[in-house]
This record gives structure tokens, C-alpha cells and sequence, in this order.
């Protein structure tokens, strides 16, 4: 069998099952329709992690090859076509992993929902999509994948419809990501102008047609072309991954289910944007102001979106906080250059992310979907599963020294710490506290959740038991690679050649320093354990302990003595208040403007109306002259006659 | 002698007598009818003299092709009035103004 | 000098004639005045030798034409009193107007002249020339489609001047062809059953 139908099932197959269970749900029953989704993801993996294990220790090379080609519009070549190396095989493989745990983990989760069917086919959809995007070979697909994990996360945010804060999160996470998609957008037509193709080898070949070139923003002055290409297509990443400041989606988008929540919003869809920019890194290679921008963006979220994770009292977006945190550590190394850590913390995180997010909708569901953790507490003893799993995860988080999370993170901060480049102190400093920050919410969340006093109402306590095994199952399966993947991986992927080929470093980047000095994961370990992020995180457990276990009072006392910091960490920095009040606002007032004076007054009033008017007016003077009677058509025409004489006697 | 002049500006005054007869001539359609003739007859006699004073008898066809639209013209014209004098009882140029804007 | 003479006699009667048209009274005089005009344009024909159309005007406009406006004009019961109203105040634009082409047509053919030779006499023809002759001689062979074209334009002009005019007065006893053409076999046979009444 050629690889090309098995990278043909690989995406198709989720296809097919989403449209069975889609549109024919109500037919073919609940069973079935779980059983289509997750043969058809279980397949997916099966053939993605068959295809990782031949690139990795097999003989099979690249592939890159077209599919379809679509249309052929002057040269542009729009096509389907696939693109599989190292890097995609990764992602394929995390995605179709995390899918699948999530697919089983919905059979517990949505048990009761009437939307089962449309559930499925939902998250089948998305992992096609998600599919679709990382096996791109060209800019076109790729877009295409973005938009459809956009659409499909926007319909599984507002998957309840009948909740009003659900529709609003999802119109939000959509209009928010549009933003970025027009950025996204107006980058990859700057690079189709520039180098005239869409496919990814062909316009990395042609790098050199933009390098040289300038765009004129203002008028006299001068910006590079690659800067402002790199820039945009970021801007895209930033809707995509939450960025700030176009993160205030991922928070609210935990109206959403939460299989979503770990599937989407965490390990996944979330993480396209890091994707996108590991996929372009040789665009993004040669434009350091881009990769500063890169770099303090990622630094701001890694820090701040962490601060916001201490204050919320909702278990879901305290997690979610959490990942935008997370998603500002790998945009941090992107922005270092250090591309594969980027990816690697991508790879960890999505597996200890989801295993969290799991591990919240179990308490959820243990809580009778109460999401807020002052009325829980103690929940140690009634789940244990879900206990250990997520002390696990919240380890691998922390990045606990030996758990995945630890060689992912500490490499980035190491890689932050020999970056050169503009930014790359204040980024250091912030991935840096960030770890702190990163401790402490998280054992906020394990303590309030899982120990101290049992704070829920009676009813919820003697129904308190432990989740069935489709969903502790998914958890126990997330945990283990929660543990060991960073071990197991750190070496090829991240200092190896794995994503030779595939990802552009340049060779005295960051993170071939920190290889010098690297031997193994298990010196590693060693190596590290004595450094600040580990203190750090110790510092941030046991602050954790002492407000929360200790002196339960003493956060309520903070709060009082710090009400302006309080508020500015309730209300998000205002960023919700100043979209709404301040673009929501003047994109309204200005659309009005537009409407009433614009359409109505200036299009309508003087140009439709207007001009109709005026041949009315004029008309009903001129008609004045269209008597009915004979001889002054008669007389009209003598006249006329007679000029015509005159002049052209006159004129010679 | 008499010169090709002389027929064409004697056409030219019948014309001219033709025209002011239409602006003239207000109440009565049949009137301005007789003037069109007139007209015709006014370009009938430049074609029979420039026929016959340049030696080229086309001019002479034509005159015959024009008495016969005018024929035609005048009994279809006639008919008409018959049939507006009918439905109005009048021919009055004033009273038809149906086209008026 | 004698068609000196002839010609400024009749231009001058036609041109009074032409005035006799637009300017009298009763349009019954008027009728009489164009025949007059036409009878005095036959004669100028003539004179430069145009014998066939000289005829022919005669013959078809002042005997068939100008008899229809005579027939029409006094079938019609037109009020010649009301006629004349606001005669009086338009003359003096008509008159203007007509001056105005006058001196127009004056300054064409003895100002300017145009390049056109227009001091010479008639086209002289040699003996035994027959106007009518040649006429004919042209019509039926350079215009032969023409003239056939000018007979499908008389032969229009009476079907539409009938169609114009004819009346349908209701009550009157006449056949359909059409509907009669049209008829169908159902429209007049009807098979009956009919019973038999023998047994009883």
C-alpha cells in the first residue's frame, strides 16, 4: 500500500465518521455513533503513530506530494496536498492520541446529553480538521485546516445553544479569531505576492524574493517585508494560540463541554498557531524584529494570563488560565528560536493539559457540575483515580524535576536565557516567575479541590463517588505519557536531528548551546534540578500550602489589604472591559455613523434618492416643454431646421 | 432665361409658405395635411428640376416614388381623421394633446 | 422670353395659390387653392419638359387625392367659425419663420451657389425623345423592386385606411369565415342513446 492512501485514511477516516454520525445520528443511535467516531479516530492514530514509528526508527522518508490540485488561477497553483515529516507525523500522532482519549472520555461525560450524536460528530470534524491542517503541504490547506478547527471549536463552544453565556462565548472566541485570521490572511497573500506560490517548499525555496524587499507602511519610511509578513501570520497564531491581547476568548470558551475544553482549548486546536509558526520557522528565521515580537508577546502571556489563574474560583478556568500561560511559554520559544522546544512543550503540555482538563470534568461530574472550587474540597478520598492522575498532572505542569513537563519547560527557560536577541531579558525574567506563578495556581487548584474542608452541601456529598472507567481510563492513559514522554523524548526531539528537515534552526541558535552541555535525560535531571525554576516551583508549591492548607483565612486577608490588585486580577486588566467598551463600543458607534449618515444621509439621501430627485425635478420642468400639440413639435423641428441651415452656412 | 434658380428658389417659398401654414393653422388638422402636401410638392419640384436641369432622369423616379408614399400618406392621414372625428367630434389641433408629458 | 413669361405667370399664381391654402377661411377653399397649386406646378412642369410626372400629378393627386381631402372635408361636420381663433396671433411668427427660410434658401442658391451650376438652361434632348419613354425605360428596370415595394406600400395604405375606418355595427347579419373554418366535428354532431321504450 502506498503511503498516500494511508495519509489519505489517516484524514478521511475521522471524516467519514463525523458525517455518519452527523447526519445520520438520529438513525443509527448512540452506539453506534461513538463506536463509528472512535474506530475511525482509533484508526487514525493507529495508521499516524505506525506512520511516526517508520519515520523515526524506519526507513521511510518525507513525503510531500499533491493530492488534488483544486484550481490553477495565473500561475498560483491552489491544491490539497500532503506533507509528512517528523514534525507533522508528532503532531498527528498527539492529536489523533488526545482525540482518541477524549472521544472515549465523552462516552462517560455526555452520557446524558441529548446532543450525543452531534457531540461526536463534532469532535470527529475537528480532528479532521486539525488533521487537515497539520498535514498541509501548502498555505491554502493550511488555512483551510485553521478555519475549519476555528468553525468546529465555535460550534463546540456553544455546543449547549440554549445557554446565553455560551453563545456569547463562542461569538466571542469567533469574532476574536477572526481578528487574527484576517492577519493571518493578509501574511499568507504577502507571501503568495512575493514568491508567487502557495506551497510551503516552493515559497521556502524563494525566501530570497522577500528578504530583499520593503513595504511602506507610512509614507518615507521603510519596513522590511519579511518582518511584517512574519508579524501578520503571528497575529494569526496569537487568535489561534491566545495571545495576548487577543486571548480573551480561551477563558470564556469554557462554556463549552469540557471534553472540549482539554481536546480544543488546550491540547490541540489551541496549539496550531505554535504549529504554524514551527512550520514556517524558515520564514520566521529571517526576521529577528518578528521573533522579538514573537518573544515578548509569549513573555506577557506566560506571565500575566498565569497571575489571573491565582484569583478565578472556576476549577475550568483556573485550567484555562493555566494553558494560555502555557501557550505564552511556547510562544516564548519560538520567539528564542528554539522551535523544537517550542514543539516539545506543545507535545507535553498536550498530554498533561488534557490529562487536567479530564481530570476537572471528572470533578465536575462528581459535583454535579459545579464548577466553582469553594464548595469543594476533600475530594481526595471519594476519587482517588482522579486524585492521583491530577497531582500527576499538575506535577508534569509545575515541571516536577523527571516529569515531562520539567524538560520542556526548563529547556525553554534556558533557551529564553542564551537567546540574544531584543526582548529576550524581560522574557526571561517573565517565563521565570512564571514558574512561581505556575506552582502556586496549580496547588491552589489540587489543594482547594482535593484537600482541606469539605465545603460542598450535603446532597452533593453522599452522591460523591468515584467517575466510571470510560472516563478514569482516558485519565490513566494521559498520566503515563504525562510522566514519561519527556523523559523518553527529550534527547532526539529536542536536541536530536529529529525535526532536521523539517524545522529551520539556525546552528548557533539557543538551543544548540544548552546541547553542548546536555547528556542525557538523566543528567539532565540532575543538571537542572539545582536550577532557580526548580526552587521556584517548590516556593510556588509551598506558598500554595501555607495560603490555602495552613491559613486558610490569609488569601481573604491578602485580598483586603490589596483591593486594587484584587480588581485588576478580577477584572482580567480590564482587557474584557476594554474590548467591550472601547472597540466593541466605537466599532458600533462608528458602524452607526456610518448607517445613519453614510447609508441613509450621503447613499441614500443624495446618491439613490438624491439623483432621483433631481431627474424628477429636472424631468418636470423639461416635460413642461412636451405640449402634445402638433405644431410646436412641428415648430421645434423647423427651427432646429433652420439653425442647422444658418450654421453650416456660416461655417463655410 | 430661366435657371435652375429659379425652380429651386420657387420651391424654397413654397416650403417656407407650407411651414408658416403649420404654425399658422391651429384648428384644423386637415389644414396642416394640405400643408405637408404642399411640402412635398416643394421637394417634388427640386427633384424635377434638378432631374431635368443636370440631365439625370433618377430625380424623375423619385418624384414618382414620393407621389406614391404621399398617396398612401394622405389616405391613411385621412383615415385617421375620419376616426378622431369620430371619437371626438372635432378636429381641432388644441384638442390633441395626448402625448403632452 | 415666352417661358419667361409662363413661368413668372404661373409661380406667381402658385405661390398665391400656395398663401390661398394656408391663409383662407373655409377649408373647402383650401382644397380648391392646393388643386389650383398642384395644376400650376403640372404646367411648370411642362415647361421643363417633365411631360409623364406633369400628368401623373394631375391625374393621381389633383384627381384622386385631392378628391379624398374634398370628400373628407366636407363629409366631416367641422365648425369653420371656431376655426379662425388665434389666427391673427400666430401669423406674425409663421411669417417670421417662413422669412427666415426664405432668406436661407435665397443666400443658398445666390450666395453661395454650392459649386452647382445653376445658371445654365434645361438639359437639351435630342429628337424624337419621349419623357414618358424613358421614365419607363428606368422604373422598369434599374427600380423594377422599388416600384414593386411602392405597390406593397399603396396596397398597406388601403388595408390599413380600411381597417381605420370600417365600423362594426352590432345587430348586423354576416358570416365568420374564420369561425366557420374553425368549426369542429363535436361542435355540430351529437350521438344521443336513446333509450328503447318497446318492452314493457
Amino acid at each position: 500500500m502506498a503511503m498516500e492512501q494511508v495519509y489519505l485514511a489517516i484524514v478521511l477516516a475521522p471524516l467519514a465518521a463525523a458525517v455518519v454520525s452527523g447526519f445520520l445520528g438520529r438513525w443509527i443511535g448512540r452506539i453506534a455513533a461513538h463506536t463509528l467516531c472512535i474506530a475511525g479516530v482509533a484508526l487514525s492514530f493507529a495508521l499516524s503513530a505506525w506512520v511516526l514509528k517508520l519515520l523515526v526508527v524506519g526507513s521511510l522518508d518525507p513525503y510531500n506530494g499533491l493530492v488534488y490540485t483544486w484550481a490553477v488561477s495565473d500561475g498560483m497553483r491552489m491544491e490539497v496536498g500532503f506533507l509528512v515529516d517528523n514534525l507533522t507525523a508528532l503532531m498527528m500522532t498527539v492529536v489523533t492520541f488526545v482525540s482518541l482519549m477524549v472521544h472515549v472520555y465523552t462516552i462517560g461525560y455526555m452520557r446524558d446529553d441529548p446532543g450525543y450524536q452531534r457531540f461526536f460528530a463534532y469532535i470527529s470534524l475537528f480532528t479532521f480538521s486539525m488533521l487537515m491542517l497539520v498535514m498541509s503541504n501548502n498555505f491554502l490547506q493550511l488555512f483551510f485546516g485553521w478555519e475549519a478547527v476555528g468553525l468546529v471549536s465555535y460550534l463546540l463552544i456553544g455546543f449547549w445553544y440554549k445557554r446565553p453565556t455560551a453563545i456569547f462565548a463562542n461569538l466571542k472566541a469567533f469574532v476574536v479569531n477572526r481578528i487574527g485570521d484576517f492577519g493571518f490572511v493578509l501574511g499568507i497573500a504577502g507571501i503568495a505576492y512575493y514568491t508567487g506560490t502557495l506551497d510551503y517548499a516552493e515559497a521556502f525555496a524563494r525566501t530570497d524574493m522577500i528578504v530583499g524587499q520593503d513595504i511602506f507602511l507610512t509614507p518615507g519610511e521603510p519596513t522590511k517585508a519579511i518582518t511584517i509578513i512574519c508579524i501578520l501570520l503571528f497575529i494569526g497564531a496569537m487568535g489561534k494560540s491566545a495571545q495576548v491581547p487577543l486571548h480573551v476568548w480561551l477563558p470564556d470558551s469554557m462554556e463549552g463541554p469540557t471534553p472540549i475544553s482539554a481536546l480544543i482549548h488546550a491540547a490541540t486546536m489551541v496549539t496550531a498557531g505554535i504549529f504554524m509558526v514551527a512550520r514556517l520557522s524558515p520564514i520566521f528565521e529571517l526576521s529577528e524584529a518578528a521573533l522579538s515580537f514573537i518573544l515578548i508577546i509569549g513573555a506577557t502571556t506566560a506571565l500575566f494570563m498565569g497571575l489571573l489563574g491565582l484569583v478565578n474560583n472556576d476549577i475550568k478556568r483556573v485550567i484555562a488560565y493555566s494553558t494560555l500561560s502555557q501557550l505564552g511559554y511556547m510562544t516564548v520559544a519560538l520567539g528564542a528560536g528554539a522551535y523544537a522546544a517550542g514543539i516539545f512543550h506543545l507535545m507535553t503540555h498536550a498530554f498533561f493539559k488534557a490529562l487536567l482538563f479530564l481530570a476537572a470534568g471528572s470533578v465536575i461530574i462528581a459535583m454535579h457540575h459545579e464548577q466553582d472550587m469553594r464548595r469543594m474540597g476533600g475530594l481526595r478520598k471519594y476519587m482517588p483515580v482522579t486524585y492521583w492522575t491530577t497531582l500527576i498532572g499538575s506535577l508534569a505542569l509545575i515541571g516536577f524535576p523527571g516529569l515531562s513537563g520539567f524538560f520542556s519547560k526548563d529547556i525553554i527557560i534556558e533557551a529564553v536565557h542564551e537567546s540574544r536577541i531584543e526582548g529576550a531579558v524581560y522574557a526571561y525574567w517573565c517565563v521565570l516567575l512564571g514558574v512561581f506563578v505556575t506552582a502556586l495556581y496549580s496547588f491552589r487548584l489540587v489543594f482547594l479541590t482535593f484537600h482541606g474542608k469539605e465545603r460542598m452541601d450535603e446532597h452533593t456529598r453522599e452522591h460523591l463517588h468515584e467517575s466510571p472507567l470510560v472516563v478514569t481510563l482516558p485519565l490513566i492513559a494521559l498520566a503515563i505519557p504525562s510522566i514519561v514522554i519527556g523523559w523518553l523524548t527529550v534527547d532526539p526531539v529536542v536536541f536530536g536531528g529529529f525535526f532536521s528537515g523539517a524545522i529551520s534552526q539556525s546552528p548557533d541558535g539557543p538551543l544548540a548551546e544548552i546541547g553542548t552541555s546536555f547528556h542525557g535525560a538523566a543528567g539532565f535531571v540532575l543538571h537542572e534540578a539545582g536550577s532557580p525554576g526548580v526552587y521556584l516551583a517548590a516556593a510556588g508549591v509551598l506558598t500554595a500550602w501555607l495560603l490555602y492548607l495552613k491559613w486558610p483565612t490569609l488569601p481573604g486577608l491578602l485580598q483586603s489589604r490589596l483591593p486594587k490588585v484584587h480588581r485588576l486580577l478580577d477584572n482580567k486588566y480590564y482587557f474584557d472591559w476594554f474590548n467591550e467598551h472601547v472597540i466593541a463600543a466605537g466599532a458600533r458607534s462608528f458602524g452607526r455613523n456610518l448607517w445613519k449618515r453614510g447609508d441613509e444621509r450621503v447613499i441614500d439621501g443624495w446618491l439613490v434618492n438624491g439623483s432621483a430627485n433631481a431627474v424628477a425635478r429636472v424631468a418636470g420642468v423639461v416635460r413642461q416643454l412636451q405640449t402634445g400639440y402638433l405644431y410646436h413639435y412641428a415648430f421645434a423641428m423647423i427651427i432646429g431646421l433652420s439653425m442647422l441651415l444658418a450654421w453650416l452656412l456660416i461655417k463655410g | 432665361m430661366i435657371t435652375l434658380s429659379h425652380y429651386l428658389f420657387l420651391a424654397g417659398i413654397l416650403f417656407a409658405i407650407a411651414v408658416a401654414g403649420i404654425f399658422l393653422n391651429r384648428k384644423n388638422v386637415i389644414v396642416l395635411l394640405m400643408c405637408i402636401e404642399l411640402m412635398l410638392l416643394a421637394v417634388n419640384f427640386n427633384f424635377v428640376a434638378f432631374s431635368r436641369f443636370l440631365g439625370n432622369l433618377d430625380g424623375q423616379i423619385f418624384v414618382f416614388f414620393i407621389l406614391t408614399v404621399a398617396a398612401a400618406e394622405a389616405a391613411i392621414g385621412l383615415a385617421i381623421l375620419v376616426v378622431l372625428f369620430r371619437e371626438r367630434r372635432s378636429i381641432n389641433v388644441d384638442d390633441l394633446d395626448v402625448m403632452k408629458g | 422670353m415666352l417661358t419667361e413669361i409662363l413661368f413668372y405667370t404661373f409661380a406667381t399664381v402658385l405661390v398665391g395659390a400656395a398663401i390661398g391654402v394656408v391663409m383662407s377661411r373655409n377649408p373647402v377653399h383650401s382644397v380648391l387653392f392646393l388643386v389650383l397649386c398642384f395644376c400650376n406646378a403640372a404646367v411648370l412642369w411642362l415647361l421643363i419638359e417633365a411631360e409623364f410626372l406633369a400628368i401623373v400629378l394631375v391625374l393621381v393627386y389633383v384627381g384622386a387625392v385631392m378628391v379624398l381631402f374634398l370628400f373628407v372635408v366636407m363629409m366631416l361636420d367641422i365648425n369653420i367659425e371656431t376655426l379662425r381663433e388665434g389666427f391673427t396671433r400666430y401669423a406674425p411668427l409663421g411669417g417670421l419663420i417662413a422669412l427666415i427660410v426664405i432668406i436661407e434658401f435665397y443666400y443658398v442658391l445666390w450666395v453661395k451657389r454650392l459649386g452647382l451650376d445653376v445658371t445654365g438652361g434645361v438639359a437639351p434632348m435630342p429628337e424624337g425623345y419621349s419623357n414618358t419613354e424613358a421614365v419607363g425605360a428606368v422604373l422598369y428596370t434599374d427600380y423594377v423592386y422599388p416600384f414593386q415595394l411602392a405597390a406593397v406600400v399603396l396596397l398597406i395604405a388601403i388595408v390599413a385606411a380600411i381597417s381605420l375606418t370600417m365600423r362594426r355595427r352590432p345587430g348586423l347579419k354576416t358570416q365568420d369565415v374564420s369561425m366557420q373554418v374553425a368549426v369542429r366535428r363535436q361542435d355540430r354532431v351529437r350521438l344521443v342513446k336513446v333509450e328503447v321504450e318497446g318492452e314493457q
